[in-house]
Parts: C-alpha cells; sequence; structure tokens
C-alpha cells in the first residue's frame, strides 16, 4: 500500500477498490474448497461418500450449489418487515468483511497497517450480532426470533474470552497491529506466541502453559463467535429449522451461508495470527517470501477450520444455559488466570 | 465433594470424554466407506427377495385363489368358462385348465408386498421377482395386464359359451319336458305293470330326445 | 385433525381470557408457539402446541391423528385373519415383527392351537434382531435430537446388517408379513445361522463404540440428566411401558412377568433405569436402557441360535382360521411399550374387532406432565426418549 502513495486521487481510488475486493475473492474461493472439504470430511466420519457424481468425487459440486442458488425464486413472506428483511444478510456480510481488512495475509499485503488491528476487528465483528438480530426480527416468525435472540446474547457472551485471549497475545508481542504481532514471531516455530514467544528460555517455559491454554480457550470462544457445534444453538436444526435464518431462501440464504464460514475463516486467522505465527514459516527464515508467507497463512488457517470441522461432527450441542455457564464460568476465569500469569512472569 | 472440587472434575470429564470422541471420527475417517455407488453397482438380491409380482399366465387355471388372499384387493380376474369341446391345455404342473382368464389385472401400486398370494396358488403361477426398478412416469401404467387373451378371443370365449348354455338350457328344458312326460305315463299305467314300471319309466327317460319332442306339446298341454 | 384453536386474531392481553385444554389460565407474557406436523426432530407428524414464558415451557399439547389410517377398520373387512397382519406390520414401522408377533399370540391363544418349539425359537430371535433395529432408530434419532449427527450414521450401519438378515429369510427388509398364524412364512435358510452370530460378534463393540461416542459424552451427559424426570408414581398412573417405564426404575418386562414364547427358558433380565447420572427416571436414563437392552438382546439371540430344534415351521398352521366366538386380550414387550391386541371373534372367519393398544399412544400422553418447566431444547429431547412412531400412535 505505501508503493502507491502520489497516483492521485482517482488513481488511489482504483487501487484502493481493486484491493479491498482481493480478500474478497479469497472468500469467495475459500468458501467453494470449505464447502467441499466440509461435506467430504462429514462423510467420511460417517463412514459414507458425499458427493460423487459432479466431476471427479463431486469437486464441482460448490459451483453447481451456487449456480443452483442463484436462479432460486426470492421468496419474501408478506408479513415481514422487507427493508430490514433485505438488510440483514449484507449487515451480516458487511460485519464480516470488514475485519478482513486488518488481516495480515503476506508481509506485503495487509487491508489496513492500523495499530489498531486486533481491536478494530473485534469491534466491526460486533455487526454480525446486528445482523443477526435484524434476520430474526424482520422474519416475523417466532422460531427465528428465538434462534436470533439466542445468538446474539451467544456472541455478546463469547465476545469476552476471545477479546481476553488477544490480551494475553497483546501482552506479549507488544502491539494491537497484526502485523507487527506476525513479525514479531518470525523466526520459526520456536517463536511462536503459543509456545512462549521470542524470550528466554526460562520465561518461555513458564509462560507455555498459558500460552497453550489461551489459545486453547481461543479457539472454543471462535467457534461460538461462529454458532458452530457445540455452540449451534441458534441454528439448531433439530429445534428450530434453521433458527434465524429459516425464511431466508436462494440468493440470500447463500449470503449467509458465505458469511458464515468467512466469519470462519476470519476468527482462525486471528487466532493463527495472535498465536501461530501468522505468514511466518515454522522454519524461520527458509521457505519464507510473500508467496511462501500467503501459503503458510492460508494452511495455518485450513488446520484450524479441519478442526473445526472435525469438532462439529463429533459433539452434540450444548444447552442455552450451558453454553452461557461455560462463557461466563469456565472460560473467563481461566483467562483471568492467564492473564495474572503472563503479565507477571513477563514483569519478572 | 465440594464445589470447587466437581467444578475441575467436571472440566477434565468433559475435555476427556471429547478427547475420546473425536479420537473415534478421525479412526473413522480412515475408514473405508460402507457407500454402495448406485447405479454404477448395484447391490445383489437375496433369493427370497419379495418386490415385483410376476404372473406365468400359461400357468393359470383362473381359480381367484389369489384375488381372495390378496388384503389391499389389487388383483382382479375376470374368466370365462369354457366349453367341453375347447382344449386349453394342461399347466405346466399337469392340471387341465377350464376357464379362459379373459382379465387378471395387478395393480402393483396398490400391492404391499406382502407375498399373501403366492402360496395358494395351486400352479405356482404367480411369484415374487426380485426386481426393485419399475417406475412409471403415468401411474396408469402401474396396472399390468397379464392376460393374452385379445378382445376379439374374448368375444369369442364369450359367445361360444353363451351358445353352449343355450344349447344346455334348451337340452335341460327337453329333458325335463321328457321327464315329465314318462312321470305322467307312469302315473297314467301304475296297476299294468308294477314291477316293471321303474323299467318303461326309465326306458321312457332313456329314448332319444327326438321321441319325446314329438310327446311333449300333448304331454305339456295336459294339466 | 382432532382439534382446533381459535385465538382472537388481535391479541388483547386479558388475564385470565383464555385456557389451554388442560385448564391452565395463560398469563399476558406467554407465547403460543407450534412444533408444527412437520419439523425436523418430531419424529413423525406429530403437532406439539407449546406455551412458552421465554424459553421455559409452561404447557404442551400434543395434536395426534395427522398418521391415522383406520387400521382397526381395515381388520373388520378382511376375509381371514391372516390378511390383517401386513397391517399390523404397518402399525409400528420401525418394529414390525413385534407387532405382528403381539397378533399372532392373540390369535393363536384364541384358537387354543400350539406352534412347534422351532417356531417359538425362531420368532424369538427374529424378535430380539428386531429389537436391536428398532433401538438403533431410536438412539440414532436421539442424538440427532440432541446435535450429534454422527452416532446416527453409524447406528444405522448395523441396522442395515440386521435387515440383510430379514431379507434373508423372509425377502423383505422392513415390513415382513413373517410370522404366520400358528407358523412362520419361511423357514430360515441354511446360512443364517452363522450370519446371524457373526452379527453378534461384530455388534458388541460397535455398542460400546457408541456409547463412548455419544452416551458417555459430558456435553450429552449434561443436556439429559436431570431433565424430563418422569417419577415412579406417574409412571404406573399414566401407564407408561417399555423403556419408559423401566427407565424410571420400575422393574416390569412383559417376557418375564406375563411371559410368551420361550423367553423363559433363556437366561436373560430386564435393565432398570438407576439414575447414574442424575435422578431416576431422567432422559438419560432411558437412553441407557435402551443401549443396555441392546446388548441384553444380543445374549438372548445367542442363546437361542444355539438351541433352536429341528421341526417343521409350517406344521401348525390352519388350513382355516375361524375361531369360536369370543374374545383375547394378549400383550408382548414390544421395544416401545406394551402392545397388546384385543380380539372379539363372532365365530366366522373375519375378526369382529381388533384393537390395537398402542405403547407409544399412552406413553405419549405423560409427555405434557414432565415437560413442565424444561426448556425447548429440553423438549426435543423429552420428546425423542418417548420414541414414539406416529404410525403406532395413531394407527
Amino acid at each position: 500500500m505505501e508503493a502507491f502513495q502520489n497516483l492521485g486521487f482517482w488513481g488511489t481510488l482504483l487501487v484502493t477498490v481493486v484491493l479491498s475486493a482481493l480478500p474478497m475473492v479469497f472468500i469467495l474461493l475459500y468458501a467453494l474448497v470449505t464447502i467441499y472439504l466440509e461435506m467430504k470430511v462429514a462423510a467420511h466420519v460417517q463412514d459414507r461418500l458425499a458427493y460423487m457424481r459432479t466431476g471427479w468425487h463431486g469437486v464441482l459440486q460448490p459451483i453447481a450449489d451456487f449456480i443452483k442458488l442463484l436462479q432460486k425464486e426470492d421468496i419474501i413472506s408478506v408479513a415481514a418487515d422487507r427493508k430490514l428483511f433485505i438488510l440483514a444478510p449484507y449487515i451480516v456480510f458487511i460485519g464480516t468483511y470488514g475485519g478482513y481488512a486488518a488481516i495480515p495475509f503476506s508481509s506485503i499485503f495487509i487491508g489496513a497497517n492500523i495499530d489498531l488491528g486486533a481491536f478494530f476487528i473485534v469491534a466491526v465483528s460486533s455487526l454480525v450480532v446486528v445482523g443477526i438480530l435484524m434476520a430474526g426480527w424482520a422474519s416475523n416468525n417466532k422460531w427465528s426470533i428465538f434462534g436470533a435472540v439466542r445468538s446474539a446474547a451467544q456472541m455478546i457472551s463469547y465476545e469476552v474470552p476471545t477479546v481476553l485471549a488477544m490480551i494475553v497475545g497483546v501482552m506479549i508481542t507488544g502491539s494491537l497491529n497484526l502485523q507487527d504481532v506476525v513479525k514479531f514471531q518470525a523466526g520459526g516455530i520456536q517463536d511462536w506466541v503459543v509456545f512462549g514467544g521470542p524470550l528466554p528460555l526460562l520465561q518461555k517455559l513458564l509462560i507455555s502453559p498459558f500460552t497453550i491454554v489461551t489459545f486453547l480457550i481461543l479457539f472454543v470462544a471462535s467457534l461460538a463467535e461462529v454458532n458452530r457445534t457445540p455452540f449451534d444453538l441458534p441454528e439448531a436444526e433439530s429445534e428450530l429449522v434453521q433458527g434465524f435464518f429459516t425464511e431466508y431462501s436462494g440468493m440470500r440464504w447463500a449470503l449467509f451461508y458465505v458469511a458464515e464460514y468467512a466469519n470462519m475463516f476470519l476468527v482462525s486467522a486471528v487466532a493463527v495470527s495472535f498465536f501461530l505465527g501468522g505468514w511466518g514459516s515454522p522454519f524461520g527464515s527458509a521457505l519464507s517470501g510473500p508467496i511462501w508467507g500467503f501459503f503458510w497463512f492460508v494452511m495455518k488457517g485450513m488446520v484450524l477450520i479441519f478442526l473445526q470441522i472435525w469438532l462439529r461432527w463429533t459433539l452434540p450441542r450444548l444447552r442455552v444455559d450451558q453454553l452461557m455457564y461455560t462463557s461466563w464460568k469456565v472460560l473467563t476465569p481461566f483467562l483471568f488466570v492467564c492473564i495474572l500469569g503472563v503479565g507477571l512472569i513477563l514483569v519478572l | 465433594m465440594s464445589a470447587v472440587t466437581t467444578y475441575f472434575n467436571n472440566i477434565w470429564l468433559a475435555l476427556s470424554s471429547i478427547a475420546i470422541g473425536m479420537r473415534i471420527t478421525i479412526k473413522h475417517l480412515f475408514v473405508k466407506s460402507v457407500t454402495t455407488q448406485y447405479p454404477d453397482a448395484k447391490l445383489k438380491m437375496p433369493e427370497r427377495a419379495r418386490n415385483r409380482l410376476y404372473v406365468n399366465i400359461d400357468d393359470c387355471i383362473g381359480c381367484d385363489q389369489c384375488a381372495m388372499a390378496c388384503p389391499v384387493d389389487c388383483i382382479t380376474i375376470e374368466t370365462i368358462k369354457s366349453t367341453p369341446d375347447q382344449d386349453l391345455g394342461t399347466t405346466s404342473t399337469g392340471q387341465k385348465k377350464k376357464l379362459h382368464v379373459s382379465q387378471f389385472d395387478i395393480d402393483i401400486a396398490k400391492c404391499c408386498y406382502c407375498g399373501l398370494c403366492v402360496p395358494p396358488c395351486p400352479t405356482d403361477c404367480i411369484v415374487m421377482t426380485d426386481v426393485y426398478e419399475f417406475s412409471e412416469f403415468d401411474r396408469r401404467n402401474l396396472i399390468y395386464n397379464f392376460s393374452i387373451m385379445t378382445p376379439q378371443d374374448i368375444e369369442q370365449a364369450g359367445q361360444k359359451l353363451k351358445k353352449a348354455e343355450e344349447e344346455a338350457a334348451a337340452k335341460k328344458a327337453v329333458a325335463a319336458a321328457g321327464a315329465a312326460a314318462a312321470k305322467a305315463a307312469a302315473a297314467q299305467a301304475p296297476s299294468q305293470a308294477p314291477p316293471a314300471a321303474p323299467a318303461p319309466a326309465g326306458g321312457t327317460q332313456t329314448q332319444p330326445p327326438s321321441t319325446p319332442a314329438s310327446d311333449a306339446p300333448g304331454q305339456a298341454g295336459k294339466p | 385433525m382432532i382439534e382446533t384453536k381459535t385465538l382472537p386474531t388481535s391479541y388483547v392481553s386479558q388475564p385470565g381470557a383464555l385456557k389451554t385444554s388442560s385448564g391452565h389460565t395463560l398469563r399476558t407474557d406467554e407465547m403460543i408457539i407450534n412444533m408444527g406436523p412437520q419439523h425436523p426432530s418430531t419424529h413423525g407428524v406429530l403437532r406439539l402446541e407449546i406455551v412458552v414464558d421465554g424459553e421455559i415451557i409452561v404447557d404442551v399439547i400434543p395434536h395426534i391423528g395427522y398418521l391415522h389410517r383406520c387400521f382397526e377398520k381395515h381388520a373388520e373387512h378382511m376375509t381371514n385373519y391372516q390378511q390383517v397382519i401386513p397391517y399390523c406390520d404397518r402399525l409400528d414401522y420401525c418394529a414390525a415383527i413385534n407387532e405382528e408377533h403381539s397378533y399372532v399370540l392373540a390369535v393363536e391363544r384364541l384358537l387354543k392351537i400350539e406352534v412347534p418349539e422351532r417356531v417359538e425359537y425362531i420368532r424369538v430371535i427374529m424378535a430380539e434382531l428386531q429389537r436391536i433395529a428398532s433401538h438403533l432408530i431410536a438412539v440414532g434419532t436421539f442424538g440427532i435430537d440432541a446435535g450429534a449427527f454422527t452416532p446416527f450414521l453409524y447406528a444405522f450401519h448395523d441396522r442395515e446388517l440386521i435387515l440383510n438378515l430379514f431379507e434373508m429369510t423372509c425377502g423383505a427388509r422392513l415390513l415382513y408379513n413373517y410370522f404366520w398364524i400358528g407358523g412362520l412364512s419361511h423357514d430360515i435358510p441354511p446360512q443364517f445361522v452363522d450370519k446371524a452370530k457373526e452379527f453378534c460378534t461384530y455388534f458388541k463393540p460397535r455398542i460400546k463404540e457408541f456409547n463412548d461416542l455419544l452416551t458417555f459424552n459430558e456435553i450429552f451427559i449434561k443436556r439429559t440428566a436431570n431433565v424430563g424426570v418422569l417419577p415412579k408414581d406417574v409412571a404406573i398412573n399414566w401407564a407408561c411401558s417399555g423403556p419408559m417405564l423401566r427407565g424410571s426404575g420400575i422393574n416390569w418386562d412383559l417376557r418375564r412377568d406375563d411371559p410368551y414364547s420361550v423367553y423363559h427358558k433363556l437366561e436373560w433380565e430386564p435393565k432398570v433405569g438407576k439414575g447414574e447420572m442424575g435422578t431416576v427416571g431422567d432422559v438419560f436414563d432411558r437412553h441407557i436402557v435402551r443401549m443396555r437392552e441392546m446388548e441384553e438382546s444380543v445374549r438372548i439371540i445367542e442363546q437361542a441360535l444355539a438351541a433352536i430344534p429341528a421341526g417343521n415351521v409350517q406344521a401348525a398352521i390352519p388350513k382355516r382360521i375361524r375361531p369360536d366366538a369370543g374374545e383375547i386380550y394378549a400383550r408382548t414387550e414390544t421395544p416401545r411399550g406394551e402392545l397388546g391386541f384385543y380380539i372379539i371373534s363372532d365365530g366366522t372367519g373375519t375378526p369382529f374387532r381388533v384393537k390395537g393398544r398402542a405403547p407409544t399412544f399412552v406413553n405419549l400422553s405423560v409427555l405434557p406432565e414432565i415437560s413442565r418447566g424444561a426448556m425447548i431444547a429440553d423438549l426435543v429431547l423429552i420428546a425423542g426418549s418417548v420414541d414414539i412412531v406416529l404410525g403406532q400412535v395413531d394407527r
């Protein structure tokens, strides 16, 4: 971005638009891959084959699904609040996509190199809550309202562990700017924050238990942010049909769906940037560079996504009060202890 | 157990049972899947498979046992009696066929695949095959017509039967009249030949049809 | 449908104005939600009208009748008793053999005929295999209600093997028409005994795997313990039977307490809920009773396979089924409870009256009692633990 300073108004505008559209291209490609991956992993865990007929082993199925959704009839129920109904998917998607601005995809590409990167991401992704409430309310359907209110409660309460976990990362790396956080861990796998960061060995050994626990808690909290099992009560298929997006069909539903996958990658990307070294190669300076950086970043993100998929097909879901209990009475106290521990060790 | 110990115990139980569950699912990820990719690969049906019905109409003697046994009334059978001069042949199990089967319809959409029609058949002509792919686009095509008689055949057989029945009716009427005449004759002369009464009465009855025909108008006129 | 309710079109809060069919007065801050006939989790076409205060349930009113197919009327119009058996199959289509068993037992008692020993042993093997298959559906779909999608697929994989055994014997996979009055429609094929033994050896570790994945998962335990508690006296007063009754700690199993067939010659015991993870009679207890009953059924099958006597399975089938005028009530233990058939015969070949006493119909009636005060997420689990099959509820 710094190279394009003196292009004049229109030049800068053009460059800005093109660069902001790049994560969108990434999201679309990634969504196609992840939809396929999720179905295939789900199928093989359940001893069955998923898509086999569209293309070799069904690789063209996500594209076929996309084309099918494009040509579906746009149904909006008469009793629905039309303006809010139409606006809701866009708000959810914007809330997710806005966070992509501050994610460091590679050493040369970060949408907005702001000093408040992590804070910005958390703030913008709260828009998702507003969008979900809008969707549930505008559907004029009791089940949708149930799902929306549950989802809002869930997302708000799980933002606390997310932020606290990020604070641990910030304490060790000293910056909220994600690009700096990643550069801080650029020395290879031993420098990753999850193993204590680039600190002297004794401090590292003392800090590692705290950082590992923090990373796990961040992962669990991110599952809840994305409404995935075991926290998928808002879209509990066996109770609420589809929860807050029951009334949506066709492309509007597809937008929610893509927004969910984009959110999955966003929270994984934040976890990766803070704790797993971002775009840094695990081997330090070997196999590193701008393109390699992008590759490592996406690989690490996909490992976390695979973990999310694996958990979804293994566990039953938690009930709403158990969800709240987990957030406020288990994750948050453990994080307070971790913050205290990390702080003490860093100071001493 | 104090509250604190329960708290930590719960967390430990949760983590360990989740780990056990995850181990099971990841193991299944590498197990070969059990799906049979129909229609490229089809499962072999066992020999007793009970699917679509088939009737070997050459063996059907029109006894209607299968239609009576069916709980959903999906078999419709219409038969026409054959006259003694017609030879319909024998079934493969050796029974002589005496009925034309003019209609043998099975509405396979109604069939509940219970197999109750198979045991009562005396010639084993109705069987349940292993064919399970018989969807149709039009529901009327699901009424299977097993009879091989054309409308002309049915017409012919019907007319033959009618003729034979009329002849038999006429025969019966003549025989009845002859018997009445013989009875009247026997009643008129009981004293004349008491021991031989049965013989002339019997003899009158066995006279060729032509004789009573001349007597009949006269005898019929008698009160 | 059974009843329709009309609410005022513009709802004006009037305390005490609206009453539900169970006599509760609706307060103004309650919501009536419809878990309608089409729903991913009511197992079949069942409509649950839920009066809810936030997430807490105040009342549940089940509406049934969406799958009523006039079984009893059909039975009166059949030409003989044998033709009613396919209709019995279709009552509880997940456990068809057990339905047939109850009916043929009733007619055989009415006719006062004794069936050969071989027939009894084969009937027991088939009934227990069907019990395993039915419980696999019950626990698999229960897992889906709780949010775990994978155990369902594992359960159905095992169920396929059982259905293969049935298909090998009588030709059908789901609705068999296998038990005939006085015998069976086919004798078991020569390879059946070996294949059934193979299945039993294969199945025991699968139950353990299922338990590890679902039953003893802490999240599942937390969802099901202390939920939907059915106290002993309520269970007995509301005539519950089957795993619902045994889950509440009552040791009552018709196979032992009202014996029929050859169950008294085999060594087995009914499984009873003990409140291991919560209260006695909660949802977890009913689930664990079903899992343990599957293990017990495997035990019964192995014993019976080893003890089948020789004989002719069609020796006692009467040529004409014409019982004397009279009536009979016979009951068996199906996977869902006590299924009874009350048959009145008027001396002809057609039954005068056949009434089916459906266990799920009676068990479902206790649903409002046990779900007051639970949350909607719990209601789904409670309804799943009753293990209803609407074909049997509505007949």
